[in-house]
């Protein structure tokens, strides 16, 4: 099964004098299984077009089919839920959603939402606290009382603890600590290797370069590139016009070359530059 | 930025866009007035025109003032067919108990239906040029006489300026929160009235934090930057008079004059 827009644009405010273009015909097929990296600038169309996934924004022209469903222009509000089930997304700051009195009873709230039991939501609950690095006795504390890092957790884990097929996280690292960041991105990685979709909205370079499979490129409410993370980054000039940036690996490649060092490839990740790097050193030796 | 629309503002470059808030305000609360001094059909006639033509000064469709009257347009009937019934004079065509149709009634009814339109009419025009905050501004200009009486009008005036600066600001997150717990299973449009009324916590209580999360910030920035009390403080956005505010003063003047002339007339 595979995620599908075709010729999908949406327009704010149709009719009115402060009408402009989300998504300018956007058409593009994703694997799922795969950990998808959407990158653009502000305004480029990244949270329109993620708000499409699970049709909290529908298209005003053009079709998708995302996880067994159809969403048109015509598509209505019944059903909705389910798809929803199946597709959810986590907005930036998610932290801003926590409202119940308990850790717990806001993790649960998803869950029971979508028909879980009492007793297999504060199982699931109790297992995604702990998944997002949690120490057990949160769980009873309130949301407020807890640091932003640990909030940011909380809510992250009250979207995976109903295990959505996909699941859209636009910026979940954003104002995390070094180690904090690397633990989220790991466990996004995780749940994509269990066999789930990670769509990953984010201006990070190098969390593209490091996690993901497949990249989708935003400007102005248009695509305007869909490969693989090395094909990507591959031209130079290219992302300049675009004023994207280079994974910092890859901008330490090119100083070095600069400087009449020229390491074999394109390495993106920290790895890989340590690979062509220790490679360049033992050619030079020989 | 935001792109919902604040209050009724309507961004446009047409004359009405160019004229001072004071002035729109100002004139306003004048044609308002002047209504009230129309009593024979020509003076209807003067006062619906000068009406009409500050809807053509704004350059926007018919549309926009007809979503004005819309949801006014049953009380407007109302009170017109109350005083189409009520008043008995001239020639009588139809009456029954209390209830009559005369002449005079039908015209009186009229009279009211073109009072109550102009009115809603002329502040929409006002409404959909002016931005909120430069209402806001055009307000504290007219109340400082308040000060004599020792009125806080700066005090006031930034109370207004920072709610309605945050009006856009509060919508937003509004709209991310339902987004947020919407991608949760939230339903904030099914079930009964019971479901519903607790369906809105999870949206009320994030808002409520991150309304008073927003307030705190505001007042440390203002403290830190030294405010204390408006008091004496230049003015960012400053209102100036200019030329193309003669016009709504002329208006003014040929308006009364001709009211006064078909009045007496």
């Amino acid at each position: 099964m595979s995620i599908k827009f075709e010729n999908v644009s949406y327009v704010y405010n149709p009719g009115s004098p402060l009408e402009s273009l989300g998504l300018d015909d956007v058409n593009f097929t994703l694997r799922e299984g795969d950990f998808i990296a959407l990158i653009g600038h502000t305004g480029s169309g990244k949270s329109t077009l993620m708000q499409h996934f699970n049709a909290l924004l529908k298209p005003s022209n053009g079709k998708i089919s995302i996880a067994g469903y159809e969403i048109t222009p015509e598509t209505g509000n019944k059903g909705l839920k389910e798809l929803r089930r199946k597709v959810s997304l986590v907005f930036q700051f998610p932290e801003a959603q926590l409202f119940e009195n308990t850790v717990l009873s806001d993790v649960e709230f998803g869950p029971k939402n979508f028909g879980f039991s009492a007793e297999e939501a504060e199982r699931v609950a109790r297992k995604w606290l702990k998944q997002v690095g949690l120490p057990e006795d949160v769980a009873e504390k309130s949301p407020f009382d807890l640091s932003g890092g640990q909030m940011r957790r909380v809510a992250i884990a009250g979207v995976m603890a109903y295990e959505p097929d996909i699941i859209c996280l636009d910026e979940p690292a954003a104002g995390l600590d070094p180690k904090g960041r690397i633990e989220m991105m790991r466990l996004f990685k995780d749940y994509q290797r269990q066999g789930h979709t990670v769509i990953l909205v984010t201006h990070n370079m190098d969390d593209v370069a490091d996690y993901a499979d497949d990249v989708l490129v935003m400007e102005h409410g248009k695509l305007i590139a869909h490969d693989a993370p090395q094909a990507v980054f591959k031209d130079r000039d290219w992302l300049k016009h675009h004023h994207l940036d280079e994974p910092h690996p890859s901008r330490f490649a090119a100083k070095l070359a600069a400087s009449g060092c020229k390491l074999a490839g394109n390495p993106l990740t920290m790895t890989e530059l340590a690979d062509a790097i220790a490679q360049r050193v033992k050619e030079a030796a020989e | 930025m935001s792109k919902i629309i604040i209050g009724r503002y309507l961004p446009g470059t047409s004359f009405m866009y160019k004229v001072d808030p004071r002035a729109k305000m100002l004139v306003t609360f004048y044609f308002i007035l002047m209504i009230f001094l129309a009593n024979n059909w020509q003076s209807y006639l003067v006062i619906t025109v000068f009406g009409l033509m500050t809807v053509v000064a704004t350059g926007l469709k018919p549309k926009v003032f007809w979503d004005g009257v819309k949801p006014m347009i049953w009380l407007i009937i109302f009170t017109s067919l109350l005083q189409t019934f009520f008043m008995a004079g001239g020639k009588i065509y139809w009456h029954w108990w209390v209830f009559a149709i005369s002449s005079e009634g039908l015209i009186n009814g009229l009279y009211v239906f073109i009072r109550f339109t102009l009115i809603i009419v002329v502040s929409t025009v006002m409404t959909v040029t002016t931005k909120p905050l430069e209402i806001a501004d055009a307000m504290e200009w007219i109340m400082t006489p308040l000060k004599l009486f020792k009125v806080n009008v700066g005090m006031i005036s930034l109370v207004i300026s920072i709610a309605l600066r945050f009006v856009p600001t509060l919508f937003d997150q509004t709209m991310k929160i339902m987004n947020a717990q919407r991608s949760r299973g939230a339903d904030f449009n099914d079930g009964n009235l019971v479901q519903r009324a607790k369906s809105v916590v999870p949206m009320l209580v994030p808002l409520f934090i991150d309304s008073l999360e927003v307030a705190l910030d505001l007042s440390t920035a203002m403290e830190s930057r030294g405010y204390k009390g408006s008091e004496g403080r230049s003015r960012y956005r400053v209102l100036k008079w200019s030329k193309a505010d003669l016009v709504p003063l002329a208006y003014c003047v040929i308006l009364t004059a001709l009211m006064v002339i078909v009045r007496i007339h």
